[in-house]
């Protein structure tokens, strides 16, 4: 691939200074494929947890949720309505952020707060059928937190990767090789104006000679 | 404050969501679902979102994916999983490792 040489003036001076850039590119590169390899292992690791948790989730809510509408066109819109319009729980969450790799991912936990008891309703008011399905669904609670961790995880370390992936392969395929045949060239300038030196140098000794 | 839980669905199924504990809101296009999540986005760490509601206003929530609050799930409704939610665990891997290998396994 040609991707042509920087603009610079074939100095002793621009070359030293092409040599350092080079020395930190190389350098740079090694340690972001490293990153990206690891990060790529972790990114694994959360992405399987995700699948796993995410089938499992969907599997269960969706079975809590038939028997939650099934259990609501049993009884009245206007019961279920009263029955379940004041929680008798909050969720309070305690979030705070982890580092994965230097990306900051959510880290969340539940704190639950005044539970004092799972059905917000009076047992006589509905069917058995809306407080088992109440039931499941609080069960679920936790897993569907830990769902949401995860899956944020998962997303921003797939954003972070590719951004990593597009700095490595800039480096690789375009920084380097453009370094690396600019000092090429000013080596090749360099020697080149040696070399015409010399003769120089040898025309005048031989001009001098034929004088005497 | 960032420590809230909110569920964003259709009416019949929001109510089984805000019997454990969850705020829920009721929304039925695109166009509502945006609105809220601007607002919810400043309040809550978690918006549940059912799928169809989510397949709707993708580009909407693409715009959130990057940061690490809020975290927005989809989730299956009471007619069961579109497949939805699976098919953006199969973008994440493909995103980020260029072919998927999580998912050829199995069919």
């Amino acid at each position: 691939m040609a991707v042509g040489r920087l603009k610079v003036n074939p100095t002793r001076m621009e070359l030293k200074r092409l040599k350092g850039r080079l020395k930190t590119a190389t350098r740079g590169h090694k340690l972001l494929k490293d990153k990206s390899d690891e990060m790529i292992r972790r990114f694994v690791e959360y992405a399987k947890e995700n699948k796993r948790l995410r089938a499992e989730v969907e599997e269960e809510l969706a079975a809590a949720l038939q028997s939650f509408v099934l259990a609501k066109a049993v009884s009245d819109e206007a019961t279920i309505q009263e029955a379940l319009a004041m929680p008798s729980k909050s969720v309070e969450l305690e979030l705070s952020t982890t580092n994965v790799m230097s990306v900051l991912v959510p880290k969340i936990e539940i704190k639950e707060s005044n539970s004092r008891e799972s059905y917000p309703y009076a047992f006589s008011e509905v069917t058995a059928q809306l407080d088992s399905s109440i039931m499941t669904m609080s069960g679920l609670l936790e897993k569907l937190i830990r769902l949401a961790e995860v899956e944020k995880t998962c997303n921003m370390l797939a954003v972070e990767i590719e951004k990593n992936r597009r700095r490595v392969n800039a480096l690789e395929y375009v920084m380097i090789p453009q370094i690396e045949e600019t000092i090429k060239f000013i080596t090749m300038k360099l020697e080149e104006n040696e070399r015409g030196n010399i003769v120089r140098l040898m025309k005048v000794k031989s001009m001098l000679a034929d004088k005497q | 404050m960032y420590n809230k839980i909110a569920m964003i669905g259709d009416r019949d199924i929001i109510l089984a969501f805000k019997a454990i504990g969850m705020d829920t809101y009721e929304a039925t296009d695109a166009e509502q679902v945006s609105s809220l999540l601007k607002k919810l986005s400043k309040e809550c760490a978690i918006i549940y979102i059912t799928e169809d509601l989510a397949q709707e206003c993708e580009s909407v929530l693409e715009r959130y994916k990057t940061k690490s609050y809020p975290a927005i799930i989809p989730l299956p409704s009471s007619k069961g999983s579109t497949g939805y939610g699976m098919e953006g665990i199969k973008k994440d891997v493909e995103r980020a490792i260029g072919a998927d290998i999580l998912f050829n396994k199995e069919d």
